[in-house]
């Protein structure tokens, strides 16, 4: 309860979301944002990183980049009010790394099993 | 108060007497977020395992303009700041909330505008032959973004014409909150879009 509301009314609405954050959070996000942005841009984009390191840096660019914006501009963390949020995330990002990594896990190995073109149907058989 | 409230309606009025302090709508939000968050992850996943299917046609090497990509991106990052700060100004009465709400909106919608153009680019870029697997991924994951984003857009019109008619009260407060969650997750998403497709697909 930050700020009294002039109405009186609807003062919890204003409290569930806007009581998080400053100015100042919400500023120290966006530069930590524009910082991870151009740092990833310039890794690429640059040319300079092998392209294996490259792929490691703007990956760990970009989770750092999603904590800060889940931290700063959509205030989960621990604190009483955010703690059912933040839960309900942590659930959603273990469903997403299951999909997506049981996705990738599944058609990769497909692919390496999958005949090459090149191969006649009698070469794949005598192969195994 | 109460004759503001009767112009929203008789059905908010009646969800507000229930002593709804908004933060169980914001909640509720929340969750259909999180589902709309796991639509993006079954879309990235299948971008993932098409990005190499391109079928002779040209890849992302080819296709994207990074320098183009990256200024969309400050125009998104830019206006999730802007919406902050529009949160932030709800004390200082709603002038100041449908300012920054108005900037948002601009950002959003150049953001729109450069995406719909680079679509352009890319499909007459790759010709009615060079059409694969991989831009039907592409264009599928980053377009259901850009719905998104325009979905947002009308929201936020929606939303400056409720404050400018009707004041921040409760309900107005409430949807303010609501749409502030969607649009920092759009942000969110686009980080993803940003480094997997675009960074990613020119590696």
């Amino acid at each position: 309860m930050a700020h009294p509301s002039p109405t009186g009314h609807g003062h919890g609405a204003q409290a569930a979301h806007a009581a998080h954050g400053s100015v100042r959070s919400y500023t120290t996000g966006l530069l930590l944002s524009l910082l991870l942005t151009v740092l990833s841009f310039g890794a690429v984009a640059s040319g300079r990183l092998p392209g294996r390191l490259a792929l490691a840096a703007i990956v760990i660019l970009a989770v750092a980049q999603l904590l800060v914006q889940l931290g700063f501009f959509l205030h989960l963390g621990r604190s009483a009010d955010a703690r059912e949020n933040t839960a309900v995330f942590i659930c959603t990002a273990l469903l997403i790394l299951i999909i997506v990594a049981g996705s990738l896990w599944v058609m990769h190995n497909a692919n390496l099993n999958m005949m090459p073109t090149s191969m006649s149907a009698d070469q794949a058989r005598t192969r195994n | 108060m109460s004759s503001t409230l009767t112009l929203n309606g008789a059905a908010e009025h009646a969800h507000d007497a229930h002593h709804d302090d908004g933060s169980k709508t914001t909640y509720g939000f929340w969750i259909y977020l999180m589902s709309d968050c796991l639509i993006f992850s079954v879309l990235f996943a299948t971008y993932a395992v098409l990005a190499d299917s391109t079928a002779g046609g040209p890849d992302g090497r080819a296709l994207f303009e990074l320098p183009f990509v990256f200024v969309e991106t400050l125009l998104l990052l830019a206006s999730s700041y802007t919406f902050g700060l529009a949160m932030l100004a709800q004390p200082a009465g709603r002038g100041r909330v449908l300012g920054w709400l108005a900037v948002t909106f601009l950002l959003g919608a150049g953001f729109i505008g450069m995406e719909i153009y680079e679509f352009g680019e890319v499909i007459g870029h790759a010709g009615p032959q060079g059409f694969s697997a991989f831009l039907s991924a592409y264009l599928t994951l980053v377009g259901t973004h850009g719905v998104h984003v325009t979905c947002g857009l009308i929201w936020l019109l929606v939303t400056m014409h409720q404050i400018s008619r009707f004041g921040l009260n409760g309900v107005t407060r409430r949807r303010l909150a609501c749409l502030s969650l969607f649009w920092h997750f759009l942000d969110l998403i686009w980080i993803g879009v940003f480094t997997f497709v675009y960074l990613r697909g020119v590696l």
